[in-house]
């Protein structure tokens, strides 16, 4: 009897079994390779591999375009954590004391629009509103009487990575904005009107009522926020491409550059690790975070 | 002391309502002048950004299709419905088995699948290209169809399961007793019920792998196995000069997830936030 009940529970495996060997394979497989790889010098064409320790993460330390990377990645982190946590807060906060229900639904389909569609059309088509020539914000510029403000945005060191970063704001400041929208509607409304009846404004109502009773829901996203901000890898790659002069490169692009452009797999495993090392940290910030917070509940 | 802060109110309510369409209208227009300059000709569209097109022919649209589009739409579409299907399927067995079958090791299971999400899909980049290489299945429709559906599976399987978790159990208990087997259960009780995370999970997947680029442009060079999103670039690259057609293709590519949002809202909404928040 007891055997056929262990060989019952096991037979239960069969349904997570595909689950397990896919997310095994393709997810957790991949990621000790690259472990392995980063001790690598690789040469693709030769085909010759040799061991050489951990001298792809001294090249690291000492390559230029990595820091540069490093920050790049730091700077939209600490952007996105303006635009699209505390901006969005308080944009849901604005949307949420809207009493027209369809005026509060529509603003917040519109704003989440942009970030329906893809990054790459989201690229594309900013890439063509900083154009120089046919460019419609250059052409504000000038009918404005701004003409010495026109420049190629994304042609230039000194701005092309803040014009990117600008257009990643548009595209996802809606989406955190509706989720900070699900969090306040999720408050009580017996709250708020409570503190309408002891005389607090809307301000008032924002700092005091608010602003607590979401913060967790603002550390979840300001975590996710970095964490995205790490991985950014597809508007740079269809805006600049890395350059010019590599002022714009990340850690995924120039990740990509060295493995699959420069050819050199082992330094681009390197990258990898290191990026690895901070989403990994980053996750277990947000598992700590909601674990807490169930505790607290 | 009254109309002075209903005076105060006023003008706060203007200042809020012309800040809320003045960003409305900074998140449409773009979107608006890419559809514009869908139907115009080179010249117009270096002429003034902002004019209308004098005619409004779908000439481009036209060109864009011919030259690739429909090539990518159609890839974009087999391996959107493909790994979809599979992402959702596969999860929810997965959150099945680890929510109503008494399985060994369950925590491990649990943790195993879930700590994928901790997981950037950047960091597997070089071992993943080596391993599809030696499988033969680079730059192949396969590619993608094993690397969206791996990806998301935990992602899906944790929406599933805390979904799943809440469910009363009484019903597929009685199902037992009457001698249906579990795969009846599931199939027949269970996965009805969870119909409403489920279309969540459906809808959210589809968004991603309609836009999904790391993957589509590593691992797919050739035309043929190329999806929208980097179709749309090689688009570029070969036919940069005639900006309108790209911005046609962009168009098209754009259309189906933009209406598939506004048809799902209410779901995307809520996968959205149970995915983030629960």
């Amino acid at each position: 009897m007891p055997v056929r009940a262990i060989v019952r529970r096991t037979l239960g495996l069969a349904w997570v079994v595909p689950a397990l060997v896919l997310v095994g394979v393709f997810v957790y497989l991949p990621l000790v390779q690259n472990l392995q790889f980063s001790t690598l010098e690789w040469d693709i064409y030769s085909g010759s591999q040799e061991y050489i320790g951990l001298d792809n993460y001294r090249k690291l330390l000492d390559d230029p375009v990595f820091w540069t990377s490093f920050g790049n990645n730091l700077l939209y982190a600490v952007i996105s954590i303006a635009f699209q946590v505390f901006g969005a807060l308080v944009l849901a906060a604005l949307i949420e004391s809207i009493r027209s229900e369809r005026w509060r639904r529509g603003l917040r389909a519109v704003y989440f629009l942009p970030s329906a569609i893809s990054l790459t059309v989201a690229g594309l088509l900013f890439y063509f509103l900083y154009e120089p020539n046919l460019g419609p914000l250059n052409h504000l510029l000038r009918s404005a009487g701004l003409g010495e403000l026109a420049q190629a945005w994304l042609g230039q060191e000194s701005t092309a990575m803040t014009a990117i970063i600008a257009m990643s704001q548009w595209q996802g400041f809606g989406y955190s904005t509706l989720l900070f929208a699900v969090a306040i509607q999720r408050i009580p409304a017996d709250v708020y009107g409570a503190a309408a009846i002891d005389g607090v404004g809307p301000v008032g109502r924002f700092v005091h009522v608010t602003l607590p009773l979401v913060r967790e829901m603002t550390g979840l996203m300001a975590i996710v926020t970095v964490s995205g901000a790490f991985q950014v890898f597809n508007e740079v790659m269809v805006m600049t491409g890395g350059g010019p002069n590599n002022s714009t490169q990340v850690l995924g692009t120039w990740l990509y550059r060295s493995g699959f452009v420069r050819n050199n797999f082992g330094y681009a495993a390197a990258i990898a690790t290191v990026l690895f090392v901070i989403t990994l940290g980053i996750a277990l910030l947000q598992l700590w975070f909601t674990r807490r917070r169930r505790v607290e509940w | 002391m009254v109309s002075r802060l209903s005076f105060l109110g006023v003008i706060a309510r203007v200042f809020m309502w012309a800040f809320l369409l003045g960003l409305a209208v900074v998140v449409v227009y773009p979107l608006l002048w890419m559809v514009i300059n869908g139907f115009k000709t080179n010249a117009e569209l270096f002429g003034n950004p902002f004019a209308l097109p004098v005619d409004w022919s779908f000439d481009n649209y036209r060109k864009a299709w011919n030259r690739g589009v429909s090539d990518y739409l159609t890839t974009s579409v087999l391996v959107t419905v493909t790994s979809t299907i599979a992402t959702v399927f596969v999860s929810a067995w997965a959150a099945y088995g680890l929510t109503r079958v008494d399985i060994p090791l369950n925590r491990t299971v649990t943790a195993l699948i879930l700590g994928g999400l901790m997981l950037a899909p950047t960091v597997a980049l070089v071992p993943l290209v080596k391993m599809f290489q030696a499988m033969g299945l680079y730059n192949s429709f396969w590619a993608l169809l094993i690397l969206y559906t791996a990806f998301r599976i935990p992602f899906t399987t944790f929406l599933i399961r805390a979904y799943m978790i809440d469910l009363p159990r009484e019903v597929d208990e009685a199902a037992e007793m009457d001698g249906a087997g579990r795969w009846t259960a599931f199939w027949r009780i269970t996965l009805p019920m969870c119909k409403p995370i489920i279309t969540s999970t459906v809808l959210l997947h589809i968004l991603f792998a309609w836009n999904e680029y790391l993957f589509a442009m590593v691992f797919t060079s050739g035309s043929g196995v190329q999806t929208l999103p980097v179709g749309l670039t090689s688009l570029m690259s070969k036919h940069g000069t005639e900006f309108p057609v790209v911005f046609a293709g962009m168009v098209i590519a754009a259309v189906p997830v933009v209406l598939l949002f506004f048809l799902g809202q209410r779901y995307i909404v809520r996968g959205l936030a149970d995915g983030i928040g629960k």
